[in-house]
C-alpha cells in the first residue's frame, strides 16, 4: 500500500510541474503587471517595486527562484495584499472552504445515494419519476441561480437564516451556502447511484438473494457495494472542487474562503496569489483521487490499483 | 439512425417532449425578437423595471408624467392635458415661438407617434398638440435600464444556443480526431496519447479558462475557443474506446485487406461506427458549455455587452433581486428548461443507442 501511494505520489509530479510552468508563463504573458495603478507610479519607484520582488531579472531566473521557494513550501509574497503571504492567506481562508466544501461533500453524498437507491428500487415507479425529475432539475439550475433564490426565500422571505456572512462558522450562516454547493452534485451522485445500482439489481446473484427471501435491506447492501464504484470513481474531483471553494457562492454569501483568490488574483495580477491558487486545487485534484482510488480498491479487491 | 433507433426514440415520451421544447426556443430565439416588437437594445427611461404583465402601457395614469418629463426637456411648459382613448392632447407653451421641431422627442420616446399640431397663437408661443399614444406590451417585464426583457432574453438565448453548438461541436471534432487516432494507433503511440490525457485531466482547466479570458480581454470568441478547448476530453476517451473495440473486427480488417489507408478506415469505416454515441455525448455536452458560458459571463468574464447571453442576464437579475426578482427568473428559467430538455434527449439518445436494448428488442 505505502509503496503504491508513493509511486502514485511520484507520477503525479510531473503533472505538477506542467501546472506550475503553465501557470507561471502564461501569467507572465499576460499584458499589464501587479503594480498597474490608474495613476502610473514614478519610475523609480516602480523599479524599486520591481527589484523587491525579483521582477527585474530575467523570466527564467525568475522561474528558478519559483521553483526553489516551492520546494521549500513557500508561495511567495502576494502581491495585492500587502504584508501577507500567499500561505497567510490559505491559511485564513482554507479552514473557511473546508468545512463548506465537507460539510457539502456529505450532504451530497447522503442525499445523492439516498434518493439514488429509492429510485433504483422502485424502477419505473412514482418514486423513480420524481427522482429522476429533481435530478435533472438540480443539474440544470446554475448554482449562481440557486443562491439568490435561497436567500430570497429562507434570508428575505421567512427570515430563517442570515443572508449571508461567514460569522465564525455559526451553524445558521452555513446552511445555505451547503445547500447550494452541495444540491448539484446530490442531483449528479442520485443520477448515477440509480444507473449503478439498477445494473446491479438485475444481475443473477440479487435475483438468487430475492428468491431466498433476503430482506430488501439486506439485498439493498449487498448490491450497493456493487453498485458504489461508479460513484466513488468521481469523488476525486468532486471533493477536491468542492474543497477548493466556489466563487459564485462565497461571492453571493460574502464569505472569506479562497474561492475569489483566483479570480481576484487574475484581475490583479497577484502573480504569486493565481500560482499558489493553481497549485493548491491541482494537489488536492491529485490527493483525492488517490483517496478515491483507495477507496475503490477497499471496495472492490478486483480493483487493481493501477499504476 | 436506424429504423429501429427511432422507433425507440418516439417512444420515450420525454426525450420527444425535450426534442420538441428545443425547437420551440431555438425558434423563438431565432426569429422571437423581430416579433416582440421591441429591438433588444431599446431603452424606454419611463419604463425601468417594469413587472412582468399582460396589461398594455403605459397605464393611463402614467401619460401625464411622461408628458411632463418630455416638456421639460423639450424646454417647454405643459399645460392641460385630455386624455381621449389612445389619443392625448396637450397644450405646450414657451416665452419665445416654438420650434415644431422640438415635437420630434414625443415619437423618439417610444411612448408616443407621431405628433400633429392642432392649433398656433399667432405669436408661435402656444401650441396645440396631439400625438397618438403607443401601446406597449413588456410581458417579461423590463430590466433596470428599461430594456424588453423577452427581447433580451430571446437575444440573449441565440448567443447561448450559438456558443453551446459551436463549442460543443468544436470540442466533438477535436475529441472524434485525438481519440480515434489514439485508438487506432495502439501500442505506444496510444499509451502516450492516453498518458497527455491523464495529465490534461489532472489540470485544473477552468482556472486556465478564467486566466485567458482575464488576461485576453473577454468576448464572444474567445469564450468559444477556451471552452472547446475544457470540454474534449471525454470525448476523446468515448472514441477511443469504441475505435478499440471495432478496429479488429472483420470489416475492418476486410477493408485493410482491400487496400484501405489507415487514414482512410478511419474516416469511412470507424468514425461512422462511433457516430451514435458521439452523437448522444455530444448532446450531453452542449448543456455543460452553456452551463460553463453562463458562469464565465456570471463572473463577468465571458460574454460583454452589447452582446448578451442568459449568464449575463442572470447575473444582472442577482444583482437587482430585491427590487426587480424577474430580472432573474426569465433567464433563469429559460436556461434550466434549455438544459433539462437537453439533458433529457442526451439520455433518450443514449437508452435508445444502447446495444443491450436493441439485443432485447430482437429476441
Amino acid at each position: 500500500m505505502i509503496p503504491l501511494i508513493l509511486r502514485r505520489i511520484a507520477q503525479s509530479l510531473p503533472t505538477l510541474f506542467l501546472v506550475v510552468a503553465g501557470s507561471f508563463f502564461l501569467i507572465r504573458l499576460a499584458p499589464g503587471g501587479p503594480f498597474d495603478l490608474e495613476r502610473p507610479l514614478p519610475p523609480a519607484a516602480m523599479e524599486n517595486l520591481r527589484r523587491v520582488y525579483g521582477l527585474d531579472q530575467p523570466l527564467i531566473v525568475q522561474f528558478g527562484r519559483y521553483l526553489l521557494s516551492l520546494l521549500r513550501g513557500d508561495l511567495g509574497p502576494s502581491f495585492t495584499f500587502r504584508d501577507l503571504t500567499v500561505t497567510d492567506l490559505f491559511a485564513r481562508g482554507l479552514p473557511v472552504s473546508v468545512t463548506l466544501g465537507g460539510l457539502a461533500l456529505v450532504l451530497a453524498l447522503g442525499l445523492g445515494l439516498g434518493l439514488g437507491s429509492v429510485a433504483a428500487f422502485d424502477r419505473g415507479g412514482a418514486a423513480d419519476r420524481l427522482v429522476g425529475l429533481a435530478a435533472s432539475l438540480g443539474l440544470a439550475v446554475p448554482n449562481f441561480v440557486t443562491a439568490p433564490l435561497l436567500q430570497i426565500v429562507f434570508g428575505l422571505g421567512l427570515a430563517w437564516l442570515p443572508v449571508g456572512g461567514w460569522a465564525d462558522g455559526a451553524p445558521q450562516n452555513l446552511v445555505l451556502p451547503v445547500l447550494t454547493l452541495a444540491l448539484p452534485h446530490a442531483a449528479g451522485i442520485a443520477r448515477l447511484t440509480r444507473a449503478s445500482l439498477g445494473e446491479v439489481l438485475i444481475q443473477p446473484h440479487i435475483r438468487t438473494q430475492r428468491a431466498m427471501g433476503l430482506s430488501r435491506a439486506r439485498i439493498a447492501r449487498h448490491a450497493l457495494r456493487g453498485a458504489l464504484l461508479p460513484v466513488v470513481a468521481t469523488l476525486g474531483p468532486l471533493a477536491a472542487g468542492l474543497m477548493t471553494g466556489s466563487v459564485v457562492v462565497e461571492t453571493i454569501f460574502g464569505l472569506p474562503g479562497i474561492g475569489r483568490y483566483f479570480v481576484e488574483g487574475a484581475l490583479n495580477r497577484d502573480y504569486t496569489l493565481v500560482m499558489g491558487t493553481v497549485i493548491l486545487v491541482a494537489v488536492m485534484v491529485i490527493v483525492f483521487n488517490l483517496i478515491a482510488d483507495l477507496i475503490a480498491a477497499t471496495l472492490d479487491p478486483r480493483v487493481r490499483l493501477s499504476a | 439512425m436506424s429504423p429501429a433507433l427511432v422507433r425507440r426514440l418516439v417512444r420515450d415520451r420525454p426525450a420527444l417532449a425535450a426534442l420538441a421544447s428545443l425547437v420551440l426556443i431555438a425558434l423563438a430565439c431565432l426569429v422571437g425578437p423581430q416579433l416582440t416588437g421591441h429591438p433588444p437594445e431599446r431603452i424606454y427611461p419611463d419604463f425601468v423595471r417594469v413587472a412582468p404583465s399582460l396589461a398594455a402601457h403605459p397605464r393611463p395614469d402614467a401619460v401625464r408624467p411622461a408628458l411632463t418629463r418630455l416638456a421639460f426637456r423639450m424646454r417647454l411648459t405643459l399645460e392641460d392635458v385630455t386624455q381621449d382613448g389612445d389619443r392625448v392632447r396637450m397644450t405646450l407653451t414657451a416665452p419665445k415661438p416654438i420650434d415644431a421641431r422640438s415635437l420630434r422627442l414625443l415619437p423618439r420616446s417610444g411612448l408616443f407617434g407621431e405628433a400633429q399640431v392642432r392649433e398656433r397663437s399667432a405669436d408661435g408661443r402656444r401650441l396645440v398638440v396631439e400625438a397618438p399614444i403607443r401601446t406597449l406590451h413588456f410581458l417579461l417585464g423590463t430590466d433596470a435600464l428599461g430594456r424588453d426583457l423577452l427581447t433580451r432574453c430571446l437575444a440573449a438565448g441565440q448567443v447561448s444556443l450559438l456558443i453551446g453548438l459551436t463549442a460543443a461541436l468544436a470540442a466533438l471534432l477535436i475529441g472524434v480526431a485525438y481519440g480515434a487516432v489514439s485508438g487506432m494507433a495502439g501500442g505506444t503511440v496510444d499509451a502516450l496519447m492516453m498518458r497527455l490525457l491523464d495529465i490534461l485531466y489532472a489540470l485544473p482547466f477552468v482556472f486556465f479558462v478564467i486566466m485567458l479570458l482575464v488576461f485576453f480581454r473577454a468576448g464572444l470568441w474567445l469564450v468559444l475557443v477556451a471552452v472547446a478547448a475544457v470540454e474534449w476530453l471525454d470525448m476523446a476517451r468515448i472514441v477511443r474506446t469504441q475505435t478499440l473495440s471495432l478496429k479488429d473486427r472483420d470489416f475492418i480488417r476486410a477493408a485493410s485487406a482491400l487496400g484501405a489507408g489507415t487514414g482512410r478506415i478511419l474516416v469511412r469505416h470507424i468514425v461512422p461506427n462511433t457516430l451514435g454515441s458521439i452523437i448522444a455525448a455530444a448532446t450531453l455536452l452542449v448543456p455543460r458549455v452553456i452551463l460553463l458560458e453562463s458562469f464565465l459571463s456570471f463572473l463577468g468574464l465571458g460574454v460583454q455587452e452589447p452582446d448578451t447571453s442568459w449568464g449575463v442576464l442572470i447575473a444582472e437579475g442577482a444583482r437587482a433581486l430585491e427590487s426587480a426578482p424577474w430580472m432573474l427568473a426569465a433567464p433563469a428559467c429559460f436556461l434550466v428548461v434549455t438544459l433539462v430538455a437537453l439533458n433529457r434527449l442526451g439520455d433518450g439518445l443514449g437508452e435508445a443507442l444502447d446495444p443491450r436494448l436493441s439485443a432485447a428488442e430482437a429476441r
